[in-house]
């Protein structure tokens, strides 16, 4: 009973985490360029324009019910498996998000990294 | 990408693992929580590793915000996976979890997909779209001298 508890914890942490990836990343390329922009105009500015992004404030929302999700799993199982098992599978649903939502070019070295980490974060949660 | 962007890329690598343990750890203290009392959740954050833990996570988005400005999602996940190695190295010589071989061979596996994406480009380049009136890709300060 104590493993389908982590594992809902898991499921919704996957599901925030990646709308919120999706989200942030989005919010990040409409901003440009942080460093640069910072040794232009400021931290203020940097903090003006990414603040006022609405992707960036939907994918804050995301990431803090990630979270809290994540808070819950880590009070009912092992660090090393709810941590790893939510991010490999986070990782997987977001190449899948980046090639559709964000139109990023994920290439054979993209899908090999993605095949690699996720097997090695399975096998770290086993 | 310049070294200033590794570093960058390091810093979410590092700030990530390190608060995940100290909230695990700050967790444990605390107890199981029963969904019949969800302020409890609320109020770990008293608890000196929950709250340092957060203070690591902030970082964590802070460095992680500044590699998506550059960087595309799916070259900054697996560049950053290396915490999840670390992760379990902390798991077994600090919260001394068991590490078997199992897991040994993810780390490896993790490794091994981190050096395949950081070998490739770090953002896609979208080709722009035809210009339907041209002026608006010119500079503002060549407008401005017409």
């Amino acid at each position: 009973m104590k493993q389908a508890y982590a594992w809902s914890a898991i499921a919704a942490i996957v599901l925030a985490s990646t709308t919120g990836d999706v989200l942030l990343s989005r919010a990040m390329k409409q901003v440009g360029d942080v460093g640069a922009l910072f040794r232009e105009s400021g931290l203020w500015t940097v903090l003006g324009r990414v603040l006022r992004n609405p992707n960036f404030l939907l994918g804050v929302l995301a990431m803090t019910t990630a979270f809290y999700s994540l808070l819950f799993g880590l009070s009912w199982g092992d660090v090393s498996l709810i941590a790893p098992a939510s991010a490999s599978l986070t990782f997987v649903t977001n190449a899948v998000a980046a090639k559709i939502f964000l139109h990023e070019r994920v290439d054979h070295r993209r899908w090999m990294a993605a095949v690699l980490v996720a097997g090695g974060v399975v096998l770290l949660a086993a | 990408m310049t070294f200033r962007k590794y570093l960058v890329l390091a810093g979410v690598t590092l700030c990530a693992s390190i608060g995940d343990s100290l909230l695990s750890r700050g967790m444990k203290q605390i107890g199981s929580i029963s969904l019949n009392h969800l302020s409890d959740l609320i109020l770990a954050v008293r608890n000196p590793s929950v709250a340092l833990g957060i203070l690591l996570l902030l970082g964590f988005f802070a460095s992680y915000m500044t590699a998506l400005s550059w960087a595309d999602l799916t070259y900054v996940l697996p560049a950053t996976s290396l915490g999840y190695v670390l992760l379990t190295l902390i798991a077994k010589f600090y919260l001394h979890e068991a590490v078997t071989t199992s897991r040994w061979i993810g780390i490896l596996l993790i490794s091994a997909g981190v050096g395949f994406v950081t070998q490739g480009p770090a953002l896609t380049h979208h080709p722009p779209k035809a210009p339907a009136d041209k002026s608006e890709y010119e500079p503002a300060s060549a407008r401005d001298q017409l």
